[in-house]
């Protein structure tokens, strides 16, 4: 019941995007995040599109799986939508009741609903090909330069792929105590708001203590390994940037500069 | 009151680049009062088919029948179905979460919307059954033994009364004592209230001794499925898919490889230990001389 959460997962294949080095893809992450958030014109955001659209084609993800794992932020989307309709002040178009839709709110909503679907399938792209290990590696290579201010880079990155990995463990976890406690003729589906906050209260207990279980045997473990974080410390993988990769880099200047000066430049 | 599966296939990640199949055309009927083991080596789908068994996951194709009606069907009273067919998971003591042991176990009876009274008369029993001292009932179940959470952690369920017990590994982690404690309570169990008990192991030893009827299962197949004596008959096959039969019956095996005339039925010790002395012709004679012929023959 919760595999069906597809958002941040990693999908096995083979393909150019799984290939690239996980410092292009953050970086490219990054950098069409941030057209998006300067483009205001439709080109602009035609071109993101399309330059998205390519890149799924490139990933040999499908387009139906990366969908299924939207569903779950529909909401989100939703509520950020019907706020920017109504609430937008300006010349207004429709009245329904008591609320007034403006010319501006229709433009503004159009706006954030079209960032925020490229924006949320842009980074799953990225995750989805992408294996937690090669995202946290590419972060620590990245952020090196923070090691001279005495930001604990290594640290930070260590937890955060421990944090990935615990993800599918946790849902694991839930999924089994869920089952369980259904077993034990728990109802995790019925009744109102009340009784089903009460309901989780046999999922969530268990749960904290296998996450702190599971977080104290890791820990063991490291320690039983001699784990003394970053300094000296030196990688099986180190990541070493390919042909392709230069060549990425420069395909993603080559649209970050075309997706500015379209985007901005030109009316609409 | 019988549990029927017909033709179950069950497939994770029927969607993904890499699915599973699980379970692959399996065919059980478990019927009222039968005492069963489950065997299977790592990953051959004990877990999955067992959670089949009250409806929590949904097979990919085939059907399964409690008293010849369809689980899956509109309208069927699944709360009804998981009171009877009672499922004690692999680590049973991870779903623990009340304060006292006595309210953990009153979890399942309250669910069923029992009265009060019932509730606790139940929740009484099955800690009973489990051997679990009235001393404890106040305890956190955090502060019990690893063997006493199993414990009271089996009659979690059994405190829902059910008319099937189904058990998955539940002597995993525990030490030769505890094991042989659980087991010879589930037998107990067996034995006093007549329900039917389905026992998942993947250890011949653990089960040769109780049950009487074993399944044994490899990569989502049921491979055998009769009596011990006649699944025991199948030492190679079983080797094969990393299954062995119990020592005794392998050691019978080996003298009948070796010339004796034993009968290489016998699953238990006793058994065992007649069939040589009938084997050497009298020549030992009595039950302490009985053991010391058994330890002799194990060398050649
Ligand atoms: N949640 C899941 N998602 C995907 N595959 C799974 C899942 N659970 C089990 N499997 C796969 O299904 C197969 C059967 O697993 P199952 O847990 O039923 O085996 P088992 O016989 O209980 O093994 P064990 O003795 O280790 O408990 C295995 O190949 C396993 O990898
Ligand atoms: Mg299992």
């Amino acid at each position: 019941m919760l595999r069906d959460i597809t958002l941040g997962q990693y999908y096995q294949t083979d393909s150019l995007l799984h290939r690239l080095d996980s410092r292009v893809k953050l970086t490219a992450t990054l950098l069409f995040i941030i057209s998006l958030f300067l483009v205001n014109n439709l080109w602009g955001y035609v071109m993101a599109a399309a330059f998205l659209a390519v890149c799924i084609r490139l990933s040999h993800v499908p387009f139906r799986y990366m969908v299924k794992g939207m569903r779950t932020i529909l909401f989100l989307l939703l509520f950020a939508l019907v706020f920017n309709l109504f609430l937008t002040p300006g010349t207004p178009v429709v009245r329904l009741w008591k609320l007034t839709v403006t010319k501006e709110g229709i433009r503004m909503a159009a706006q954030i609903a079209v960032r925020l679907v490229l924006l949320i399938i842009g980074s799953s792209l990225m995750t989805l090909t992408t294996t937690p290990n090669h995202l946290t590696d590419g972060l620590e290579s990245l952020m090196k330069p923070l090691k001279k201010l005495r930001v604990p880079v290594h640290e930070v990155a260590m937890m955060m792929s421990i944090a990935l990995r615990f993800i599918p463990i946790l849902m694991e976890e839930t999924d089994k105590i869920m089952k369980a406690q259904i077993a034990r003729g728990a109802d995790f589906e019925s009744g109102n708001l009340i009784q089903r906050a009460k309901a989780m209260v046999p999922l969530l207990v268990p749960l904290f203590i296998a996450a702190f279980r599971r977080a104290n045997d890791l820990a063991l473990a490291m320690e039983a390994r001699c784990y003394r974080g970053g300094e000296g410390r030196t990688k099986m993988k180190p990541l070493v940037y390919q042909r392709r990769d230069y060549m990425a880099y420069a395909v993603l200047l080559l649209y970050f500069a075309a997706v500015i000066v379209i985007g901005r430049i030109l009316p609409i | 009151m019988a549990l029927k599966l017909e033709h179950v296939t069950y497939i994770y990640g029927a969607d993904t680049q890499l699915p599973v199949r699980a379970l692959d055309d399996i065919c059980l009927e478990i019927p009222d009062g039968q005492f069963i083991g489950l065997i299977g080596h790592t990953g051959s789908g004990k877990s999955t088919l067992v959670q089949h068994l009250n409806g929590l996951i949904r097979p990919s194709q085939g059907r399964i029948t409690w008293n010849g009606r369809d689980i899956w069907e509109a309208g069927f009273p699944k709360k009804e179905l998981r009171s009877s067919v009672g499922l004690v998971f692999q680590y049973p003591e991870h779903q623990l979460f009340e304060a006292d042991v006595f309210s953990d176990v009153c979890f399942g009876p309250n669910n069923l919307g029992l009265p009060r009274e019932e509730v606790q008369k139940r929740a009484r029993r099955a800690l009973e059954l489990v051997g679990i001292p009235e001393a404890l009932y106040g305890q956190s179940p955090f502060e019990l033994s690893g063997g006493q959470k199993r414990r009271a952690a089996i009659a979690g369920v059994l405190a829902m009364e059910p008319k099937i017990l189904v058990l998955d590994e539940p002597t995993a982690g525990l030490d030769p004592k505890g094991r042989d404690e659980i087991l010879g309570q589930i037998a107990g169990l067996k034995k006093e209230t007549g329900i039917s008990v389905v026992l998942v192991s993947h250890s011949m030893e653990d089960v040769a001794n109780y049950v009487e009827r074993i399944v044994v299962m490899s990569q989502g197949h049921i491979l055998f499925d009769g009596e011990p004596r006649q699944v025991f008959r199948h030492k190679r096959e079983l080797e094969e898919v990393g299954l062995a039969v119990p020592q005794v019956t392998d050691i019978l095996h080996r003298l009948s490889a070796a010339g004796f005339a034993v009968d290489t039925d016998a699953t238990t010790v006793p058994e065992a230990r007649d069939t040589i002395l009938k084997a050497l012709g009298g020549k030992w004679d009595g039950p302490a001389a009985g053991r010391g012929a058994m330890g002799e023959k194990e060398k050649c």
